[in-house]
């Protein structure tokens, strides 16, 4: 308290006190007097007052051992050094002891100030000390490591090199303190080493979502960037739609199926005849990754996400980020003013998107102002033919708004609402007309000024309108709107040749009375209507120009005079009169009523650039796509193997990763590092992706990583007939029987993060047919020995596309074992072209599912997993295969399935009741459902003695179906069928 | 990135100052007094200026303007979700984001922002990681730093900076482990004239405060999750459990913070708790007008209707008003031209009525608009969309924690044109 009060009372009395005293307090040796001292210092700093001359009393303070006044001192040190090079070098000693502490806070402040401290000669010094901090045990130090390295290169550019290596070195950190912070320098240092970011790039995109907010924004904007150097365009083969916006909005559909990779349907349909489309699967990687940062908190990192979708997702997908820009703008006011402009730029291009939020950029008049005309430039941009009366009725509330900056712009959005959608032109006009009536000067100005841009846009049906504008001037008093006003009926005399003179008379008659401008266009009026029709107005015209002669005001005389000279021909020369016709009535210009928003996206959205609407400096040009992808197995990386070891403990004791969290399901989005078989699998698999050129979306939703090699296959193909083809795509029927069963529940015992794919297309005959190629074999194959890597033994789906490696694009060495094997395995399978369709039951059990959690089950956990088998009773039930497990304290008792909910089309066959389960222990139990070929989900009651729990089963549409073999050529027979009906 | 930040005070003193790079001289803010002075309102000073050799982007808060300088490109919202995020800092420091209160902690402040940046990046944002640097001021701590000559500035690392959980610190410890949730919802609603709805949407929060020991983990589940359209996350929550189960999961930070902000999706209908029966008029060419308002409940859920507050700003014409109120009391501000009419309870037998006469300002014509009204009201115990909360439970700890969960709805922008 002592203390506060005293710096309290510091405040008034700062020019007063002597520098002396307190370089006497700090002169001492008694912790609390020094601390005082700094305290009035840092004090004065943030008060902006110099305190330099205190520098040498400062800086002895350096090795204090109290960590309160060592940081005020490091906070005087950073200020002051650059003003006192010499003495602050008598500082640096103590830093490069702290970058020796055992403590990692104290090396991590000490690198922070000592990089922070612009002293050149210290450079070598610096370079040496980031080079340290780099390779530090402690990811927080490594941090301050990746923050010192854009100090330095602010300090001397010359370390660029040096530091670009300690920045690769950095970049492939797999910690998520680490990753923004270096993106950030790669950002300043760097930005155009984008074959940097090529190794670490699916390592970022999986870590994304548990790196902090900070770093996540940056990390988006310059993985927008380095998609738009390596990807192709997903809107490519729309290009050519897009001279008709509205059918390339409704076509959507057709965009969807497009970006999820074009089945063998497609390649038929009309549009084949481009090249098809595929998204590289580190795109999608990409999208998938960010998508559920569009819930953030923070409205930074929504909005990067935001643009990221508006310059990479394919038109179909941008939707999303729709209603997460609309809830921003509940947020602050400048947070509104920055997403709005966002919007605004938006909605030009893509205006379907927010057409259903429309209402929500309505306004209110509490808004301040500049947000209220930034709504009204969305509203008018979102304006189309459907919406337009509800739009333009609001645009009338606005109308009678009291501040008129708005109204101002009220009425320029109405004039641009009227000039793009013509069925409302009229109205538009006509409630501009009334507005002239407005007692409010502005807004008849403004009325004017749109009324005269309309009526330019139309020169052939506006004599209706200036019929009227010219009866108004008996009434308009505003004089901008006469002046306006008598300007249009002198640019189209010619449209209304009765009425033009008589205003002319009637403003000749009132002419001494007019303001300014008014008489500046009478003349204007009288000069046009002596030249288009002398005969009528030839004396009026006279009669006003001798008026104008004798005017009080010099602009008017002037005009006069100018104008008699100009039109009445004189006897000598005159040659400007014989043009003057053609200058006066010169055919001007519409002008044009287009949003100032148009074309700013050509900046990054969500960019200072783009909001000033020019560049600023350190803007990173958004590249256009190339037109040919880069080579995408620059990004495949190789694992060495004692990362994964170590990671393996690492991921022991970290804590569940948050967000990308499901009891240890190995998705995409979980962190690379701590599952370095996730990252292998999909690694290789999406390789696999690129190289077999088909993917499928729902596929890499479902599963990722297949940790399971097929140990065997089916043999007996040639029971099988013919008309089992078409069940390819109905539910399982055939039982088959597996041949180690003991195998399958040894998987199901091991390790929950096992999973293997589900397999939902039937199309990758090609694919099979390469392999086939490749070694023909028999049908069974025995699983090589798996490597110490991945000890399980593994399984797949035989239908599952994403599984097959061409060996060739293979470089990752793990999944290679795999691969080689899942080659092998498929090389027999088409053997024969003669007898193409075949089923094959055996396959690996699926990903195992939560079917309740342990906090929702009060103990009992219930996961389930389709094995994948056929179901004993009833061939038409999928078999469920359940795993309970009791981590309570206490044994559950009679555990059933209660009265099944009854849903149309669904039905059950329970499991054998569970009498008990003791705690700790767990057991396993098959029931079959009858989908009924739906993906509507079964919903059923899990019952104990005591409770109850609703719970349900959703099939993944693979689940449903029954694999099939079948060649290229029969394949193609029954594609053709299908498309005959 | 963020180079330097420049607190400004309402009457324009530079009261605080601080640079992470090389000093930026304070004379770069005139060119914001500038922009300050063509935008006449303090609303309406642009938050990103760009002057010759820097950009300067701010924030209005709490009657202190942020005003932070920029060299280089950077998002603009980074920048201002950052100085937001510091204001709050400050106001969970001190209680207040004043000046005072900023003057009095200066040396804590100028830690925090120390804290807060390293060369322009933000390094550590997290109230629970900050805490745990730089002690928030206590009369106790000081006292007792005063005797013991100990410091408030934590020398060790914060475990939260290092965890996958920067948002908790570790070593939590209460005596009684408590756990509250505030469903707070605010209706956004536009009336038109005539009483019929514009447009209206709910919109929610979810502040907890949670004083629970060691490290528990939360699942908090609703009655009908399909309610929420539109939802935003603390870090804390784990994004894939929502999605699967429409279960909040999550280890929550210590103390008070904001869980998830939420939309009720716009197609449901929102119930409108209270009518307003309106009759403003001027009359032409003469210096009065008459003001006639009653309010009363509409669809309240059997709930009343409390600490109605009605504001509306007046034509700037008006000179004076002489109202009646049959409830409550109310004031009118000639200089801001502001009328405040505080009701509180709306109790069915007697609506309350504001009624009167408008003085106008002779000769000036009478204003073309009817100002519009805005609403401010609260209805305790209901959440308006409906929501309700079906469980709690916690896991991790052995104890068993106290746990409330209140609800309640106000009006947010709620404007009745007229």
């Amino acid at each position: 308290m002592q203390n506060e009060n005293k710096s309290k009372s510091f405040f008034p009395a700062s020019p007063s006190l002597k520098h002396d005293d307190l370089k006497e307090m700090l002169d001492t040796n008694k912790d609390s007097l020094k601390l005082e001292a700094m305290k009035r210092i840092v004090a004065m700093i943030a008060r902006g007052k110099n305190a330099s001359d205190l520098f040498p009393a400062v800086v002895k303070n350096v090795a204090c051992k109290n960590i309160e006044v060592k940081k005020l001192v490091y906070v005087y040190l950073v200020r002051y050094a650059e003003e006192q090079q010499d003495l602050a070098l008598l500082s640096i000693s103590t830093f490069q002891r702290g970058l020796k502490d055992p403590n990692q806070l104290i090396r991590a402040s000490a690198l922070r100030v000592l990089s922070s401290i612009r002293v050149p000669i210290i450079v070598p010094i610096m370079m040496l000390a980031i080079k340290e901090a780099a390779s530090d045990m402690s990811p927080y130090v490594r941090k301050t490591a990746a923050h010192a390295i854009p100090k330095l290169y602010s300090l001397d550019s010359d370390q660029k090199d040096q530091l670009i290596e300690v920045i690769e070195k950095l970049l492939a950190d797999k910690t998520t303190l680490v990753a923004g912070s270096v993106v950030m320098a790669f950002e300043e240092v760097c930005p155009e080493r984008i074959d940097l970011i090529h190794k670490n790039y699916r390592k970022l995109c999986n870590l994304l979502i548990d790196v902090e907010e900070w770093g996540q924004v940056v990390i988006i904007n310059m993985l927008t960037r380095y998609a738009r150097t390596q990807f192709l365009s997903p809107n490519k083969n729309e290009s050519l739609l897009e001279e008709n916006p509205e059918k390339a909005f409704y076509g959507s559909e057709e965009d969807e199926s497009k970006g999820s990779g074009p089945g063998p349907e497609e390649a038929a349909a009309p549009l084949a005849a481009r090249r098809p489309y595929i998204m590289d699967p580190d795109h999608r990687l990409l999208l998938r990754n960010t998508k559920p940062l569009l819930q953030s908190r923070s409205a930074a990192v929504v909005m990067a996400v935001a643009q990221l979708y508006f310059h990479l997702a394919p038109k179909a997908e941008v939707g999303v980020i729709a209603k997460a820009l609309v809830r921003l703008l509940r947020s602050h006011s400048e947070v509104q003013y920055v997403v709005l402009q966002n919007v605004a730029t938006m909605s030009i291009k893509r205006r379907g998107m927010f057409e259903p939020y429309l209402k929500s950029f309505y306004i209110r008049s509490t808004d301040p102002t500049q947000i209220k005309i930034l709504k009204l430039e969305v509203l008018t941009n979102l304006a189309n033919e459907t919406n337009i009366p509800t739009v333009l009725r609001e645009f009338q509330t606005y109308i009678r708004s009291m501040d008129k900056d708005f109204v101002a712009a009220t009425i320029q959005a109405i004039g641009r609402c009227a000039t793009n959608i013509g069925r409302v032109r009229d109205t538009c006009l006509n409630g501009l007309v009334q507005l002239l009536s407005n007692r409010d000067e502005l807004v008849v100005a403004e009325s004017v000024v749109v009324i005269k841009k309309l009526l330019q846009m139309q020169p052939s049906q506006h004599g209706e309108i200036i019929k009227h504008l010219a009866k108004l001037t008996d009434n308009i008093q505003v004089p901008m709107a006469r002046a306006s006003i008598l300007w249009l009926i002198g640019e189209y005399c010619e449209h209304v040749p009765r009425i033009a003179p008589d205003v002319l008379r009637k403003m000749a008659k009132s002419f001494t009375a007019e303001e300014d401008i008014v008489k500046l266009q009478v003349i204007n009026l009288a000069a046009k209507l002596y030249l288009t029709n002398s005969k009528q107005t030839k004396l009026l015209t006279q009669y006003v120009l001798s008026l104008a002669k004798y005017d009080q005001n010099y602009d008017i005389r002037d005009r006069a005079r100018f104008t008699r000279q100009l039109i009445v021909p004189s006897e000598q020369g005159g040659t400007l009169s014989r043009h003057a016709k053609k200058l006066f009535l010169a055919p001007k210009p519409a002008p044009v009523l287009e949003s100032s928003f148009k074309d700013r996206d050509h900046f990054q959205l969500g960019s200072l650039s783009h909001l000033l609407n020019a560049k600023a400096t350190g803007y990173q040009e958004l590249p256009d796509w190339p037109e040919e992808a880069p080579d995408p197995s620059v990004r495949n990386v190789e694992v060495p193997e004692w990362t994964k070891c170590s990671n393996r403990e690492k991921r022991k004791e970290k804590e569940k990763p948050f967000y990308s969290d499901s009891e240890g399901e190995s998705g995409p989005t979980e962190s690379a590092d701590s599952d370095p078989e996730s990252v292998s699998e999909s690694e290789s698999k999406s390789s696999n992706e690129s190289g077999s050129g088909t993917s499928s979306e729902e596929d890499d939703e479902e599963d990722q990583s297949d940790e399971q090699e097929a140990d065997e296959k089916k043999k007996g193909k040639s029971d099988q007939s013919e008309e089992e083809q078409e069940k390819k795509v109905k539910k399982k029927k055939k039982a088959h029987e597996r041949k180690e069963t003991s195998e399958s529940s040894e998987e199901e015992g091991s390790a929950s993060d096992s999973s293997s794919s589900e397999s939902e297309s039937a199309s990758e005959s090609e694919d099979e047919e390469e392999e086939e190629q490749a070694e023909p074999d028999t049908w069974r194959r025995k699983t090589p020995p798996s490597s110490k890597i991945i000890p399980k033994t593994k399984e797949i789906s035989l239908l599952d596309l994403e599984d097959f490696t061409p060996p060739s694009v293979q470089p990752v060495s793990p999944p290679k074992v795999v691969s080689t094997s899942l080659v092998t395995d498929l090389e027999g399978l088409t053997l024969t072209d003669s007898s193409p369709s075949l089923l094959s039951p055996v396959m690996g059990p699926g990903k195992r599912q939560e079917l309740l959690h342990r906090v929702a089950g009060e103990g009992l956990a219930v996961e389930y997993v389709f094995n994948r088998q056929p179901f004993p009773g009833d061939p038409h039930m999928v078999s469920v295969c359940i795993h309970f497990s009791n981590s309570s304290e206490t044994p559950v008792k009679g555990l059933h399935v209660g009265v099944p909910h009854q849903q149309p089309g669904i039905c059950i066959q329970e499991f054998p009741e569970i009498e008990s389960l003791a705690p700790g222990d767990s057991v396993t139990a098959i029931m079959g459902i009858n989908f009924s070929d739906s993906t509507q989900a079964a919903t059923f009651q899990l019952c104990t003695q005591t409770r109850q729990f609703y719970v349900s089963i959703q099939p993944p549409v693979g689940e449903l179906m029954a694999p099939v073999f079948m060649s290229e050529n029969e394949f193609k027979k029954e594609q053709g069928l299908l498309e005959e009906r | 990135m963020i180079h330097s930040l420049f607190l400004i005070n309402c009457s324009g003193d530079i009261f605080l100052e601080k640079h992470w790079k090389s000093v930026v001289s304070q004379s770069v803010c005139d060119y914001f007094f500038e922009a300050q002075e063509k935008a006449a309102d303090v609303e309406n000073v642009p938050p990103v200026i760009s002057t010759p050799h820097h950009y300067l982007i701010s924030i209005y808060r709490d009657k202190l303007f942020f005003v932070s300088v920029i060299q280089t490109e950077v998002p603009p919202l980074f920048v201002i979700e950052f100085l937001h995020r510091v204001a709050d800092t400050f106001q969970d420091y001190f209680g207040e984001c004043s000046e005072a209160a900023i003057k009095d902690n200066v040396v804590i402040v100028y830690e925090l922002l120390e804290e807060m940046l390293d060369n322009g990046f933000p390094l550590a944002t997290e109230s629970n990681i900050l805490k745990e640097l730089i002690k928030p001021p206590t009369i106790l701590r000081s006292v007792v730093n005063s005797i013991t000559g100990s410091s408030n500035v934590g020398d060790t690392l914060p475990t939260g900076q290092l965890s996958n959980i920067p948002w908790r610190r570790a070593g939590v410890k209460y005596t009684n482990n408590e756990a509250y949730f505030d469903v707070i919802e605010e209706i956004d609603a536009i009336i038109d004239k005539s009483g019929s709805t514009v447009f209206a949407e709910i919109q929610g929060v979810i502040d907890a405060c949670i004083k629970l020991s060691g490290m528990p983990d939360l699942s908090l589940s609703f009655m009908n999750p399909r309610l929420l359209d539109d939802v935003s996350f603390h870090p804390c929550i784990r994004f894939k459990r929502w999605e699967s189960e429409r279960v909040l999961s999550f280890i929550p930070p210590d103390g008070n913070f904001r869980l998830i902000s939420y939309r009720v999706s716009s197609q449901n209908l929102v119930a409108i708790p209270v009518y307003v029966k309106h009759n403003i008029s001027f009359k032409e060419n003469s210096s009065c007008g008459r003001f006639d308002i009653t309010i009363g409940p509409k669809q309240n859920m059997g709930k009343t209707v409390e600490g109605i507050t009605v504001t509306v700003h007046m034509p700037k014409v008006v000179l004076n008003m002489n109202l009646t109120p049959t409830q409550g009391s109310y004031t009118f501000d000639p200089v801001t031209k502001v009328l405040t009419w505080d009701i509180g309870k709306i109790t069915p037998q007697k609506l309350p009525s504001l009624k009167g006469l408008v003085n106008l300002q002779s000769g000036a014509p009478k204003p073309e608009e009817n100002p519009s009204l805005n609403i401010q009201f609260k209805i305790q115990q209901l959440a308006i969309s409906g929501l309700k909360v079906n469980r709690l439970d916690m896991y991790g700890e052995k104890y068993k924690p106290f746990k409330g969960v209140k609800y309640i709805t106000k009006a947010g922008k709620f404007q009745v044109r007229t």
